[in-house]
């Protein structure tokens, strides 16, 4: 098994502690078991169907379309919880107004409340016949947000939304003050002191919640698929789409499906990561 | 100079009115809407939705997961933290980035994994179906999607507070002749225990509210492989609304109460767990 290859050298300082081997040994055991193993079996699968099967699995229309939206809302959602996080992790950390700690909990939410609750309220609240906000909206505004790529893009800003708050938030609470003072001093505006000061500070912690969400937004399921409508084509994420190679037993397609997903988001993450280190050695 | 003042205090309000409105429009409408549509058709509807007899072969199934599932991330997650923090060896970067793999892999495809190895055309399914056992389509499956999802989580708050604490105590206790076991428990233990019980609460919460993963390997039997979330669903896609929304309001009152439980942790002891997230 893959594990086995990963370094098993022993403790290289001296210590007294007796327990390496055992701890190392079921860590190893079960996170093979457990992660390991499965990811192999889902990475082999596909080459069944060989390079052409796999392209050919892959660039179906319903499925590439659906990859295309997955990837397409989970860009643009967690391109809305950068801008919203940011804010957020600002107001929270450097104003003080009633109800701050309220809100700051609140943020938590996603992480806690499971996604099929979070699914089925979204879709209530956004249905165009009786919703709370669905309803006003189609008759103001003749907007239909359930059953569409919209509605989807508000359930992943949702799922995503605690990623780009906590990840900043620590990193201001720790931002020296006395820089944006001498900025101030130096006659800089307050906008200039943000962008100039504050900004070249967070950017990385920044890029990394804008990764995270995103990451989590694309191969998300539950909280979509009760307000996606989940027209072929159009409204169909790809997870659904690998539930329904598996319902027909074609293990390989689903597979393939698996694999893009998780490969192109590798890919995009690894980009981000190179654009973090670029900021961070300017 | 006071008209700048009074921007610049028009400007702060005017974020923080920004930044309210978006979490209400996001996370609070959300959350009011599960309780509303939950008590719409009264008490006793309520009550009657969350008695009948799939509903609480639902909430059993439930609780039996995450008492299998938790208590095994949690033996791993302190023998991974012991580890990783007790010792140096090289490739502990990768061993790390190796633990939080399942955050990063969508819930369907932790699900399919498992499939793809005990499923009726799986690696090991034929093998298993002869045997008589079934994994998927089975509790069985259900655990070890959980297992899967939540494995991350209490190791990945224990390796940094550990981490943090370094090893000098425990050596201490060891060279006085105590036992490996008996410095486990008396020394390290009472460090970590604060730690261990955010893990827990963060694993258990995922535990007990995972939905794609689960619905992949349940196949969806009634009073069977039907956990809280599937039942959800269930009375969801039947029109039964307000029933669906009674079982999730359960849901979301779980969600709460970890929530406060991880504040009142965060506000008694915050300084040794800010020590562990700050990495």
């Amino acid at each position: 098994m893959t594990a086995l290859t990963l370094p098993r050298a022993a403790p290289r300082r001296h210590t007294v502690l007796p327990g390496f081997g055992l701890t190392m040994g079921f860590t190893l055991f079960y996170l093979s078991m457990v992660v390991l193993l499965p990811l192999v079996a889902l990475i082999v699968r596909p080459w069944e169907l060989g390079w052409d099967g796999f392209i050919k699995a892959v660039s179906e229309p319903a499925v590439y379309a659906s990859l295309r939206l997955s990837f397409l809302t989970a860009l643009i959602a967690a391109a809305v919880n950068a801008v919203f996080g940011l804010l957020l992790a600002w107001i929270l950390v450097r104003y003080r107004f009633p109800g701050r700690r309220l809100l700051d909990a609140a943020i938590d939410l996603p992480f806690a409340l499971p996604t099929a609750v979070a699914g089925i309220a979204f879709a209530t609240l956004y249905s165009p016949r009786s919703g709370w906000l669905g309803q006003p909206l189609k008759e103001t505004f003749d907007l239909i947000v359930a059953f569409t790529p919209s509605g989807i893009v508000i359930a992943l800003v949702f799922i995503g939304l605690p990623f780009v708050v906590r990840s900043v938030q620590p990193v201001l609470e720790d931002l020296d003050r006395d820089q944006e003072d001498a900025a101030a001093t130096l006659g800089a505006r307050s906008w200039q002191t943000f962008l100039r000061v504050i900004m070249p500070a967070l950017l990385p912690a920044w890029f990394t919640g804008f990764a995270l969400a995103f990451a989590r937004a694309v191969g998300e399921y539950g909280s979509v698929i009760f307000i996606a409508g989940n027209r072929p084509l159009y409204s169909e994420i790809a997870p659904l789409k690998i539930i329904q190679k598996l319902e027909s037993y074609d293990y390989a397609g689903a597979s393939a499906i698996g694999v893009t997903m998780l490969g192109a988001s590798f890919l995009i993450l690894l980009a981000i990561n190179l654009a973090q280190r670029w900021v961070a050695r300017r | 100079m006071t008209a700048s003042l009074i921007a610049r205090a028009a400007f702060r309000t005017a974020l923080v009115l920004i930044g309210v409105a978006f979490v209400t429009l996001v996370v609070l409408l959300p959350l009011a809407t599960v309780f509303e549509e939950a008590f719409r058709k009264g008490w006793s509807y309520f009550a009657e939705a969350v008695s009948e007899p799939d509903a609480v072969a639902s909430i059993r199934l439930t609780l039996i997961v995450a008492a299998i599932a938790v208590p095994l991330n949690v033996i791993f997650g302190v023998a991974a933290a012991w580890a990783i923090a007790k010792f140096e060896f090289r490739g502990k970067g990768v061993l790390i980035a190796l633990i939080d793999l399942p955050f990063s892999v969508s819930p369907v495809v932790s699900g399919l994994i498992y499939v793809l190895l005990y499923g009726a055309h799986g690696w090991f399914g034929p093998e298993l179906q002869a045997m008589g056992v079934k994994v998927i389509f089975s509790v069985v499956g259900i655990v070890l999607a959980t297992v899967f999802v939540t494995f991350p989580f209490v190791a990945r708050e224990l390796i940094p507070l550990m981490q943090e604490q370094g090893t000098q105590e425990e050596e201490a206790a060891i060279t006085l002749g105590a036992s490996g076991w008996r410095t486990f428990f008396s020394v390290t233990l009472p460090n970590i225990k604060w730690g261990l019980l955010y893990g827990v609460l963060l694993c258990n919460a995922r535990a007990m509210g995972e939905f794609g993963a689960v619905s992949v390997v349940s196949g969806h039997i009634r009073g069977q492989t039907n956990t809280m979330p599937l039942h959800v669903e269930i009375l969801y896609n039947d029109y039964d609304i307000a029933g669906a929304f009674a079982v999730a309001s359960l849901l979301a009152g779980l969600a709460l109460v970890t929530l406060i439980a991880k504040l009142g942790l965060e506000w008694r002891y915050g300084g040794e767990l800010a020590a562990a997230r700050k990495h």
